[in-house]
């Protein structure tokens, strides 16, 4: 069980959100994990030559650097459950990290900024993610019984 | 001071996703499991970000450009085709396995519970794979 935390959860949203415009106001860029973190990849080609390698990793040590914040403020650890089922965390990460790549975005970049531009990819992808999660926790709680 | 804003922005989100609760997988999951331990949070956490970025963008999309850089980098692609939609279902999948997506995969790692130590570099292995396989498609096509 979790707690349902409509309010935290939704002004943590809004912070998501601010970041997304302010991102797009200073950078012009948008806010997409998966796409900025795919980037800082190799092959590297003509990104470092662009200038355009530095704001992505300092991008992902705020990201990094936000956990270890929020825990300093607020003195107590952060509530945490991940499984430890190696072999499934394993393939869940191959999975993920493939489909979000090679579909163009994940939560943030379709979920959040593409649906916020009412872009049509976006939205098909974001209803299709949502779909296919839905099954596939589904399938592994209520039929595996992982 | 692109750099900077990089920074201030990844720090801001990750604080967003921590706040949210959506650096715990837990409840992640708990959002995908209606016919169980449903928590609907992660709908708040979509509408809060949704809500302010919908209006955000309008008024940053006003200017002629961004503050630091030349021009705005907004996707051109609009083909709705089988990549954009494998690759959709193929993330979801990973997504109800793990109840992590990459953002909070990031905020997750320096907390190094076990699972997100074996997720995390099979994330980036992944997303590399992402990257390369619609090139290696185009060649062979």
């Amino acid at each position: 069980m979790t707690d349902f935390t409509p309010w935290t959860s939704a002004f943590g949203g809004a912070l998501i959100g601010l970041s997304a415009v302010l991102l797009l106001a200073l950078n012009g860029r948008i806010a997409g994990i998966s796409g900025i973190s795919s980037a800082v990849l190799p092959p590297w080609g003509e990104r470092i030559a662009n200038g355009d390698m530095a704001w992505r990793i300092a991008f992902i040590a705020g990201l990094f650097a936000a956990p270890l914040l929020v825990q300093m403020v607020n003195g107590e650890p952060i509530e945490q459950t991940v499984s430890g089922n190696i072999g499934l965390m394993v393939v869940a990460g191959l999975v993920t990290g493939f489909g979000a790549v090679y579909g163009g975005g994940c939560t943030s970049g379709h979920g959040v900024c593409g649906v916020s531009r009412l872009s049509m990819r976006s939205i098909l992808a974001t209803l299709t993610f949502m779909a296919t999660a839905f099954i596939t926790l589904f399938v592994m709680r209520h039929v595996v019984g992982v | 001071m692109k750099t900077f804003a990089g920074f201030i922005c990844g720090l801001i989100f990750g604080v967003g996703l921590v706040i949210s609760g959506m650096s715990n997988p837990a409840k992640v999951l708990n959002f995908l499991d209606i016919a169980g331990t449903w928590d609907p949070s992660l709908a708040f956490v979509m509408g809060g970000a949704v809500l302010v970025t919908f209006f955000g963008y309008r008024v940053v999309l006003n200017r002629a450009s961004p503050m630091m850089s030349g021009v705005f980098h907004l996707p051109q692609n609009k083909d709705i085709d089988g990549q954009l939609l494998t690759g959709a279902a193929v993330f979801g999948v990973g997504w109800g396995l793990g109840g992590l997506c990459p953002g909070p995969a990031f905020t997750a790692l320096p907390l190094m519970s076990t699972g997100i130590i074996a997720f995390f570099p099979a994330l980036l292995i992944g997303m590399w794979a992402g990257r390369m396989v619609p090139g290696i498609l185009a060649a062979r096509a």
